[in-house]
């Protein structure tokens, strides 16, 4: 279908349409200074005039004169924790007289339309479904939650001063994996079909023809929104890093790194997790457990009373060296899509783009 | 993840002071197919789970020989017979010993290091015929550490060359050498143009065994070591046993050496 248009005061039809289709509607919304997905009833709910200001070490939201509600780019999460759960159950286990049952969980899910996904997320979502369905077994906690979603997409009409999505190659356009995607502009959104799911919620809302100077005015923000401040290295670059695991820059960027695990909470491609086992205070059923884990905790790298990756330096690295260079060796391409979170969300502005370029930048061992 | 299946203690072996045989009966009707250097997840009501290498199969049993290290294995020890504990597996990557045909076969192990060979040893051992001398090289600190001293004993009286070495001994023994497994080596006399080397142990002591037998001539090729990394799925999904671009839980724990040249035995790696 081709873009046709959908003026501001009917974006309702919209939450109208994926509702009587059966989906909870999860948008962005503002909670706690910050742009996060949650459920939300209707257009009203959605931040509009809000926009972050994000550099390494600092997110703030601003409010604006305008009206757009997809003015922001970032907020700390994108998809992940919807379908790979920071906690979750993975099964049971119940002692009975005839010895031990073990049940899978079944994860419940209600299907789910997402609105307002980036690029940069339709990309992490694709290497997340990669990692949890395509590997030795398919992870079916996240199967159960990734099957049946709906993705409004919407494509960037700028970029905060953290994004790098162009050299990723991942953005500011969605290019797939949506059902919908939205070219916002301060009247109206311009509206594109991804899927026959797509097109079905399409036909059903009060679409018109778009005008010619309204194509022109969302490419000429996408264009806009191309311009970006930080330039990653190409991936065969990257992929060299591993050639640089003695340089001198780990040591420095250990100094400042607090190891607190926040690059890897706000990325959303990271898939590190740990387990734990809950049992009752009779020690007849338990409760395996899921949480989200992370690279730069002491006991990651723990085996058999001794860790592997004892100093920050070493942790630093792996999670640098993993996201950047063998992950291309695992997946086919770089962990990181340019959504610049990690950079925003570092406490202390650890930028992982100025990281990169410094290692690669001489004194390999 | 898949669920454990329920598997019953039959006998729990004490083979020295902290360290067990278990030998673990599966439901009736549920075959258990798995190559040797493979490992499984053991896992004990409300306490957790941890990666144990297969040790054998024997008697229609599952064999798996456990240190009590940690919180897990610990308790796990002290169970008794008729018990239920949970198993997932088998996982991961084994001894490629179809292809290892016709060598001579080298056995490195250190401490209990010997339970993910001891399968591969017992294999070779009693299909001679398809291999050349198998020479079997364990270190111990003490030798009472020595697991399965009867069995070493009748590997020998099967032509094996075994060879003991206790690091931390006060006086010499007989057939011990007071020392290093690596200091062993000398005395294998090796066809390093036909030998394959199977590894398995700390990291130092593999570590320097690779130095040595690269200076003895020992090609790269001939290697194979197993590792020993944090797994908690056993499938390459929750990310803990990176090596490099490699998962060990799926990808190893037995690896051939100059896949993971680059990066075995790098610190912090």
């Amino acid at each position: 279908m081709a873009k046709a248009w959908l003026p501001r005061e009917r974006l309702a039809a919209l939450f109208e349409a994926l509702k009587t289709a059966g989906f909870e509607v999860i948008g962005p919304k503002v909670k706690d200074g910050a742009i996060v997905l949650a459920p939300l009833e209707g257009p009203e709910e959605l931040p509009s005039g809000w926009q972050e200001k994000a550099e390494a070490g600092s997110y703030r939201l601003e409010k604006t004169a305008s009206q757009r509600c997809f003015a922001w780019n970032t907020g700390p999460q994108g998809l992940k924790p919807f379908l790979f759960k920071p906690e979750e159950v993975l099964w049971r286990a119940h002692k009975t007289a005839d010895g031990i049952v073990f049940r899978q969980e079944q994860p419940q899910q209600s299907p789910k339309a997402f609105i307002g996904v980036r690029g940069c997320d339709l990309a992490a979502l694709a290497i997340q479904d990669r990692h949890f369905l395509e590997g030795l077994e398919p992870d079916a906690h996240y199967q159960a939650r990734r099957q049946g979603i709906f993705i409004v997409a919407v494509n960037c009409a700028r970029s905060a001063a953290t994004c790098f999505c162009v050299s990723t190659g991942d953005g500011p356009q969605a290019s797939t994996g949506f059902d919908l995607v939205l070219d916002e502009l301060e009247a109206g959104f311009l509206v594109e079909a991804g899927s026959p799911r797509g097109r079905a919620i399409a036909a059903s809302l009060p679409l018109e023809k778009a005008s010619p100077a309204r194509f022109q005015a969302a490419e000429k923000q996408l264009q806009g929104a191309r311009k970006q401040q930080r330039v990653m290295p190409a991936q065969a670059e990257l992929a060299k890093l591993v050639d640089a695991l003695d340089h001198e820059r780990w040591q420095q960027v250990a100094e400042r790194c607090l190891a607190c695990g926040n690059c890897t909470s706000v990325c959303p491609t990271c898939f590190c997790s740990k387990q734990q086992s809950l049992g009752d205070i009779h020690g007849l059923e338990a409760q395996q457990q899921r949480l989200w884990d992370s690279c730069f905790s002491v006991q990651h790298s723990y085996v058999a009373g001794k860790v592997v990756r004892f100093d920050i330096k070493h942790r630093y690295r792996q999670w640098l060296v993993h996201k950047l260079a063998t992950w291309q060796q695992q997946f086919g391409r770089s962990g990181c899509v340019g959504c610049g979170r990690c950079i925003a969300w570092c406490p202390v502005a650890i930028d992982l783009v100025e990281e990169a370029k410094a290692i690669l930048e001489g004194g390999h061992d | 993840m898949t669920e454990p299946l329920a598997v019953t203690l039959v006998k729990n072996v004490e083979e020295i002071p902290g360290t067990h045989t278990l030998h673990l009966a599966l439901p009736p009707g549920h075959p258990f197919d798995f190559h040797f250097g493979q490992f499984n997840m053991l896992y004990l009501l409300g306490v957790g789970e941890v990666p144990i290498s297969i040790m054998g199969w024997q008697d229609e049993l599952l064999l798996h020989t456990v240190r009590a290290q940690g919180l897990v294995t610990k308790p796990l020890l002290a169970l008794k017979p008729g018990s239920q504990l949970g198993l997932r597996g088998p996982y991961g990557q084994g001894w490629p010993l179809a292809k290892l045909r016709g060598k001579e076969l080298l056995f490195i192990t250190a401490g209990l290091g010997c339970a993910p060979v001891v399968a591969a040893i017992r294999h070779a051992v009693s299909h001679r015929q398809q291999f050349g001398r198998i020479c079997i090289l364990q270190g111990v600190k003490h030798h009472q550490d020595l697991l399965w001293q009867p069995q070493y004993e009748a590997w020998q009286r099967q032509g094996c060359q075994v060879l003991l070495a206790a690091s931390e001994e006060k006086k010499r023994r007989h057939h011990w050498k007071l020392g290093m497994v690596t200091e062993l080596l000398d005395q294998a006399q090796l066809d390093v143009a036909n030998c394959a080397v199977l590894m398995c142990g700390p990291e130092i002591m593999m570590h320097a065994a690779i130095k040595t037998l690269a200076a003895m001539g020992m090609p790269d090729e001939a290697l194979y070591l197993s590792l020993e990394r944090n797994f908690q799925c056993g499938i390459g999904s929750c990310g803990h046993c990176q090596l490099g671009p490699y998962f060990v839980c799926k990808d190893g724990p037995v690896f051939h050496y100059p896949v993971i040249k680059n990066w075995f035995g790098r610190e912090g790696i």
